[in-house]
């Protein structure tokens, strides 16, 4: 099969959805490559770059889509290369289907198969193919570069013979793929950061990444990302006035805000509201990175920068991955090509399209000329339901005293009462026992008394040497043929001898062995 | 004859051997304590020969000096990972001990008896108080062994206990030995490992148990030797079967339980000779195998009487399925991990051992100490085939105690571990004891390394642990598995690390 990138038309756009490199990947699997000319450019990787790695060069989009079986771009197509799509053809690229039914509908009746690559499900499997995923880990390090390149102060604290430079205090709203980017980059540059998300179980994460997770005393059960498939849903009214209350306090101190707080197909939520931009610092910024749908500050503008009438500059741009336009092409052309080859299991040029695959099936949104979004829910979860923990329950002081008190009553109880039963266990002997048995037996009791206690202190390391010393002294056994192998019978003397000689090798076998293993026994 | 300087020997050997036990408590104090012991011995068995034993003491002498040389011969050859082996053999020697001086002890109320008889007198029979003996004419009484003189004192109620005591000491003698010897085989390899049991079972013990009590007794009342022989040999039957049905890995449970015996047959002969020390001694030992029996059971899970009756039970339902697949890996893969990273845990078990692998990872946590690298060791109460098995193989390999761990010590580490090795060892680190509520193995202790940042094993095959247990560990996504001999996959390590 054939595979093609158009030059991207959407205004501004600077990524391109085959990098030479993927290009050679995409060969192995046995397709043929070809590229509109200049597509790479802005990118910056040249015609010449292309044809090296043996993808043929058209002069024009037209041109492009007749040569190939497969379209790959990254911009939902316009309605001109809709227009272009024929019968048996394939295109992947973002599409966003539920925004853009017309277009969706239209690619339908032209016969050809669009795979939106903002479909793909979030599982496991799929990661390598998660477009979304690697343009947001793009988005949230480029926030903090853009931010950073707003601010007038080092990220990091410094005392340098020109005076002290404090730590730039940086907010990170909403944990996801960019948010957690965002939090790595800032960390890396040394300022302090915050990061805030509804989902508590992301905590760790956030801790991971080296920033401090803002912590909000509420109680609710709490969401459970693995329901909506990682994502976040919306919050009780209750929790967002928390919430805003804990950004209100924070505010004045904080430097830097970076938003990516987004809910899957709904107008982002609104966390930093205009009096928390107005108690900020003048020269503070905010990169909103839900600007496009809406922005978590109201004030921010699309696609804009603004600086309010307090001095917080407010960056809405939307095409951060297209400023890194170079790293967004190859991560994106190698989500692409990892979809080909799910698309080429037989590794030889010939597209299967299995719908059958949870993946495929997912993000497949037009197929033999029906609309196939949205799809069914995958056969697979996206991420394990977490375990419901118990949160264990705050004892106060008076209880856990009680707790104690109890614990030692039934100590005690048990205690005394095997005392109890073992006193009488003896009592009863001695009654029906001669003086002369129980001499012995208290001998016995006692020594099993202290076997116990010391047997207890012995190390766990040292179990064989102890089982290899109580064999020694179990020969001890010895004695009693000793006593006995004088005797005036000749039966008798044989077995004793017989056990004298065995005890006695149990006994130089045992220490010996044990003073073996002990010598061996080393620190460093 | 009085002893009183016997008596006191022994006092002092008893304290000497208590404190020879309670040394163990560390290493370096175990290395004092072991010669507490041995002077212990010393001075019990010198004070017996110059005292009550000093009939035919030369040829006692000659015999202790013939034991001695077995004994070293036995203890300077044997290989550490034949432990177990060596203190399954040696219990059964105890065993076989205490049933001939048993024995002795029933042939010498027989021949007190028939010299009571001779001198028209019943063994047992009492003055007008009802305590004292008649006794023995003096010239008959003199010609007796210091045990005949013994015996001759006591009266009735004395003669009847003295039995009691001295079945005791044969039967539990007994199951000692047949059960150490079938122990012996089955970690020697000469005998099958798996669980066997004849055609009926559990059945059959209690039948031979039910008739060893019968003719107890039969015997207490008076039936004569006959009964004494049948029930050694019921005891015998009881020690191999009993020792049979139960399964390989259970071996550390099985010894200590033997090693308990031990003692308490020695207790049991103490009493029917009226010896103190073999009284202590023997209480000591048998309560040591009892303590180190409920260890172990505690660490597996499962009640003593369960390893006992042998075989797991069935599980209690349906077992979670294992999901994923195993993921396998080779040595220069795991080379990369332990070369970046900073701290290694390894988790040996009974396939260390087997493979005779110990050199081999001494010298690999050699090589990654030398990087500045933490390495520690977690050790399972149950890995391997006897309490403190690995401890005892890594010693000997040279390495270090102190970075040698318990379960309770190191589990909580595992989260800070880079990289966790498990080498050998299967259900100890078996997820499922923790997961799945169904599992044979639900509940038992384990090393929690799939904590771990990255986990990889060492193991022939694939395959279940002897429990026949799937383990959903070799499945997880961090851990990789390392397919080999133990000692080969390490050997092939090694190199790479630098």
């Amino acid at each position: 099969m054939k595979i093609g990138t158009p030059k991207e038309i959407f205004e501004g756009e600077a990524r391109v959805a085959m990098t030479p490199d993927s290009a050679l990947q995409l060969q192995k699997l046995g397709h043929d490559c070809v590229i509109e000319t200049g597509a790479g450019e802005k990118a910056g990787f040249a015609d010449k770059a292309y044809k090296d790695a043996g993808v043929s060069v058209v002069k024009t989009a037209a041109a492009l889509f007749k040569a190939a079986d497969v379209v790959a771009k990254v911009r939902a197509p316009s309605d001109a290369e809709v227009k272009r799509l024929r019968e048996g053809q394939t295109l992947i690229s973002f599409f966003n289907p539920a925004g853009n039914t017309e277009l969706m509908e239209a690619a339908a009746k032209k016969g050809a198969t669009v795979i939106a690559m903002d479909m793909v499900p979030r599982i496991s499997r799929a990661q390598k193919m998660d477009a979304l995923s690697s343009m947001a880990n793009i988005a949230g390090y480029r926030a903090v570069i853009e931010a950073g390149n707003n601010f007038g102060r080092f990220f990091t604290g410094q005392v340098t013979a020109a005076g002290k430079v404090p730590p730039a205090k940086v907010l990170v709203v909403g944990a996801g793929v960019a948010g957690l980017a965002a939090i790595g980059t800032a960390t890396s540059l040394g300022a302090i950061t915050y990061a805030f998300d509804v989902r508590p179980e992301v905590a760790e994460q956030i801790e991971s990444m080296g920033a401090e997770f803002v912590f909000l005393e509420f109680e609710e059960a709490s969401q459970d990302s693995s329901a909506t498939g990682g994502y976040a849903a919306p919050s009780s009214p209750e929790f967002r006035e928390k919430q805003l209350e804990k950004f209100r306090e924070m505010a004045p101190d904080i430097d830097i805000v970076i938003c990516t707080a987004l809910i899957p197909n709904r107008e982002a939520p609104e966390l930093w509201t205009e009096d928390m931009v107005k108690m900020m610092k003048p020269g503070s910024v905010i990169v909103d990175l839900a600007a496009e749908k809406g922005g978590n500050c109201k004030l921010t503008v699309m696609d804009e920068k603004i600086v309010t009438d307090n001095g917080v500059t407010i960056v809405g741009y939307t095409d951060f991955p297209s400023r890194m336009a170079a790293q967004a092409s190859t991560l994106y052309a190698t989500n692409i090509r990892h979809m080909m080859t799910d698309l080429t299991p037989e590794k030889d040029g010939v597209i299967h399209h299995n719908m059958e695959d949870d993946v495929i099936r997912g993000a497949t949104i037009t197929h033999a000329s029906e609309v196939t979004y949205p799809p069914p829910p995958p056969k697979v979860a996206a991420i394990a339901a977490a375990p419901k923990k118990d949160k264990p329950k705050e004892l106060t002081a008076e209880e856990k005293r009680a707790e104690e008190v109890a614990a030692f009553k039934k100590q005690t109880q048990t205690q005394v009462g095997l005392l109890a039963l073992g006193g009488a266990l003896v009592l009863a002997v001695g009654l029906v026992a001669p003086a002369s048995f129980m001499q012995h037996f208290i001998v016995f009791i006692l020594s099993v008394f202290i076997g116990f206690q010391v047997i207890w202190g012995v190390a766990h390391s040292l179990h064989t040497p102890l089982m290899a010393v109580t064999n020694a002294i179990s020969s001890i056994i010895i004695l009693g043929a000793l006593i006995q192998i004088g005797s005036s019978s000749l039966l008798i003397t044989l077995l004793a001898a017989l056990a004298v000689f065995m005890a006695s090798i149990n006994i130089f076998g045992g220490f010996l062995v044990t003073r073996r293993m002990l010598a061996m026994f080393q620190k460093s | 004859m009085d002893f009183g300087f016997t008596i006191a020997a022994y006092a002092v050997a008893a304290v000497l051997f208590i404190l020879s036990l309670g040394g163990l408590s560390g290493q370096e104090s175990a290395k004092r304590a072991v010669w507490y012991g041995i002077v212990g011995m010393g001075i019990a068995v010198v004070a017996t020969l110059i005292g009550p034993g000093q009939g035919l003491g030369i040829v006692s002498i000659v015999l202790i000096a013939l034991g001695a040389a077995v004994g070293y011969q036995l203890a300077t050859k044997v290989q550490m990972t034949q432990m177990p082996e060596l203190v399954a053999i040696m219990h059964s020697l105890v065993g076989l001990a205490a049933v001939f001086v048993g024995f002795n002890a029933d042939i010498m109320i027989n021949t007190v008896a028939d010299l009571y008889a001779a001198n028209g007198g019943t063994l047992g029979a009492t003055l007008d108080d009802g305590i004292t003996a008649v006794g023995l004419p003096k010239e008959v009484h003199d010609g007796l062994s210091s045990f005949g003189q013994l015996i001759a004192k006591k009266s009735g109620v004395e003669i009847g206990i003295l039995r009691v005591e001295l079945v005791l000491g044969i039967w539990i003698g007994a199951v000692t030995f047949t059960g150490s010897v079938i122990a012996y085989g089955k970690l020697a390899g000469k005998v099958d490992t798996s669980a066997k049991k004849l055609p009926g079972g559990h059945l059959l013990n209690a039948g031979a148990a039910a008739l060893s009590l019968l003719f107890t007794v039969m015997y207490l009342g008076g039936s004569g030797s006959w009964t004494l022989v049948l029930l050694t040999l019921l005891a015998l039957f009881i020690g191999y079967h009993l020792i049979m049905g139960i399964g390989g890995a259970d071996m550390p449970v099985v010894v200590s339980m033997l090693n308990s015996y031990s003692g308490w047959a020695a207790a049991a002969i103490g009493f029917s000779l009226g010896n103190d020390l073999l009284i202590v001694v023997g209480a000591l030992v048998g309560s040591s195998g009892a303590i180190l029996s409920y260890i172990m059971c505690k660490a597996m899970n499962r009640s003593f009487i369960s390893v006992i009756l042998g075989g797991f039970g069935g599980p209690a339902g349906e077992q979670m399925a294992v999901e994923g697949e195993q993921v396998a890996i080779e040595a220069d893969g795991v080379a990369t991990a332990l070369n970046e990273a900073d701290s290694v845990v390894i988790i040996p078990g009974y396939g260390m051992a087997v493979a005779q692998a110990q050199q081999a990872v001494s010298e690999l946590v050699r090589k990654l100490r030398a990087k500045g690298k933490t390495v520690r060791f977690a050790i399972h109460p149950v890995a391997g085939r006897l309490p403190g098995h690995m401890n005892v193989l890594l010693a000997e390999a040279k390495v270090p105690y102190d970075i040698v761990l318990e379960m309770d010590e190191i589990n909580d580490d595992f989260p800070e571990t880079d990289v966790a090795i498990v080498i050998g060892s299967n259900d100890i680190v078996n997820p499922a004891a923790q997961e799945d509520p169904n599992s044979p193995i639900a509940g038992m202790p384990v090393l929690e390394c799939w904590k771990a940042k990255q986990v990889f094993v060492s193991k022939r095959g694939q395959g279940t642990g002897y429990s026949g247990i799937e383990n959903p560990l070799f499945f997880k996504e961090n851990t990789r598995m390392f397919y080999g001999d133990a000692k080969a996959s390490l050997d092939k390590l090694l190199p790479m690390i630098d």
